[in-house]
């Protein structure tokens, strides 16, 4: 598989479909999983970690294939590809600026990712689109199954899947949800519905992941623990806790449209002035400004403009996606007088969706 | 509303979750630019591993002699010493887990509330990881060898390896 031509397509989490869309963005599990007869990483040698990474290509790749997947080498990619990767979620940023042989398996549709030689052996993850857990889990059970008939992995009868880091270790299973929360940011609520997810052992993070700002107003939800559990326990304690977040999302937005309508409808409307007609803008102001719009068409202000398309905006203004579609290495300046011409081509017109697809 | 850090416009409004409490900020948009590029990410987990780690040890701590026994143990596979683990707040090798069995069992169950797995398991059972393990340590050995430039022992640790990584395609 060549990265050519994947900045212009859509990868699965983005397609703004499935249960609450208007709020999930995503959802997704990761398996921690490492081979039995290597050390973990940190005492990896150049020649185990070359190792496993060519073992776990060939043993995967050989016939018969139940899950079709294209192996990219990490370590030869430029930072400029290795950030797009990044940018789409597929690896993270840990694996695109580690050293050293490391890989990563992915599916025709950026559905699943698996990292090799990232923190443990084996990061898999899968994606979907919406509020959908039990699709993800599905998914990924079958592709551990697949992965572990033709690698041995590292497991103890009574510690569960061995990880490198003793928090991951049991399931190896990190359950996160996705979800945009303006309405929640505006009102000041925020950091209540955080408080009160902490009590129960939830974990709140960036788009990002770990230790990533809250960009967009977007939120990854996710368990805290991964052992004593059954996975489908763990998935319930973010599943059954998501629907109550969304209602406190739904409730703030009721208000502004009851309370604050005025002020609502004009937040909304200068983020999408200023979205069409900067001459310059930073990836940050785009993100913020950006989750005003998208929230603006969800509550009914914006009718030009489709979900969708403003998913896809978030990802395709971000630099290296910036710079591929443009296919020209850009710098921060560059950028951004780059990324205000993209906006302005993609917003301008009527029905955004169209220009979308040029 | 004016920044925090300057008296400009604060058009940025940011919720930091990276800290143990919970941070408003309020910027412009060159300090929100500023403070979002310079904020490195810290390793969560790690930090939260060595906080209980050290309340763990605290108990130790009278006995100095103790500690540096502890520290100094090294696991005979990987050769990680539980010094090292503390620092870095990862392990070296899936024996360490039994090799210092002890030592993280209470980590265990501070992080997670619990010590056993009940979740998935390997479809075609546990397969006898005791070889899986061993070969962890003879590569190690044979490096070893190799740098002291000892040829022979090399070649018979390399046929060890051979012998046990023969065994293990089997099961493919």
């Amino acid at each position: 598989m060549t990265l050519e031509g994947m900045e212009g397509r859509c990868g699965e989490w983005l397609r703004g479909s499935g249960p609450e869309s208007d709020i999930v963005m995503s959802s997704r599990i990761r398996l921690a999983r490492n081979l039995a007869d290597y050390p973990f990483i940190r005492r990896c040698t150049d020649i185990d970690r070359a190792n496993i990474e060519s073992t776990v290509r060939e043993r995967l790749n050989k016939e018969p294939r139940d899950h079709v997947l294209s192996f990219i080498n990490v370590a030869e990619l430029d930072e400029l590809n290795r950030q797009f990767l990044v940018e789409r979620q597929l690896i993270s940023r840990e694996h695109a600026s580690s050293d050293g042989a490391r890989a990563v398996a992915i599916d025709e549709e950026e559905g699943m990712s698996l990292m090799v030689n990232e923190e443990d052996h084996l990061r898999i993850q899968v994606m979907k689109s919406g509020l959908d857990l039990a699709g993800a889990w599905d998914h990924i059970n079958r592709i551990d199954d697949f992965v572990e008939s033709r690698v041995t992995y590292a497991y103890h009868p009574n510690l569960g899947y061995l990880t490198a880091c003793p928090t991951n270790v049991g399931t190896g299973m990190r359950v996160s949800v996705l979800v945009h929360l303006p309405a929640l940011v505006i009102t000041q609520q925020i950091e209540k519905v955080f408080r009160s997810l902490q009590k129960i052992n939830l974990v709140v993070r960036g788009l990002y992941g770990e230790g990533t700002q809250a960009m967009g107003d977007f939120y990854q939800v996710s368990n805290q623990i991964t052992l004593g559990k059954t996975e489908q326990e763990l998935i319930d304690q973010v599943g059954d806790i998501i629907p109550v977040v969304i209602q406190y999302e739904r409730k703030a937005r009721d208000f502004l449209i009851n309370e604050k309508q005025n002020d609502l409808f004009d937040q909304v409307s200068r983020a999408y002035g200023t979205l069409q007609n900067a001459q310059q803008i930073s990836s940050e102001e785009t993100m913020f400004l950006l989750s005003r719009v998208r929230m603006g068409i969800n509550l009914g202000l914006i009718g030009d403009l489709e979900i969708p398309d403003v998913n896809q905006l978030f990802i395709r203004t971000q630099p290296a996606h910036l710079q591929k579609l443009s296919r020209t290495e850009l710098n921060t300046d560059q950028r951004n007088v780059e990324r205000a011409n993209y906006l302005h081509r993609q917003l301008k017109l009527d029905g955004g969706s169209d220009a979308e697809k040029n | 509303m004016k920044c925090q850090k300057c008296q400009k416009q604060a058009t940025f409004h940011i919720t930091d979750l990276t800290g143990d409490d919970l941070l408003a900020l309020h910027l412009c948009p060159d300090c929100a630019k500023q403070y979002l590029n310079t904020e490195d990410a810290p390793d969560q987990d790690a930090q939260m591993m060595s906080g209980v780690l050290e309340q763990q040890l605290k108990p130790l701590e009278q006995t100095a002699d103790d500690l540096r026994a502890l520290d100094s143990k090294k696991c005979p596979i990987c050769g990680i010493s539980f010094y090292e683990f503390r620092q870095a707040g990862r392990l070296g090798c899936p024996h360490d887990y039994v090799f210092f069995g002890d030592e993280l069992e209470p980590l265990l169950v501070n992080v997670h509330g619990d010590n056993q797995h009940v979740g998935k398991q390997p479809k075609r059972g546990v397969r006898d990881t005791e070889s899986q393990t061993e070969l962890i340590r003879l590569r190690r050995q044979m490096k070893e060898v190799v740098e002291q430039e000892d040829y022979e022992k090399a070649s018979q640790l390399r046929d060890q390896i051979r012998k046990i990584e023969g065994e293990g395609n089997n099961v493919d």
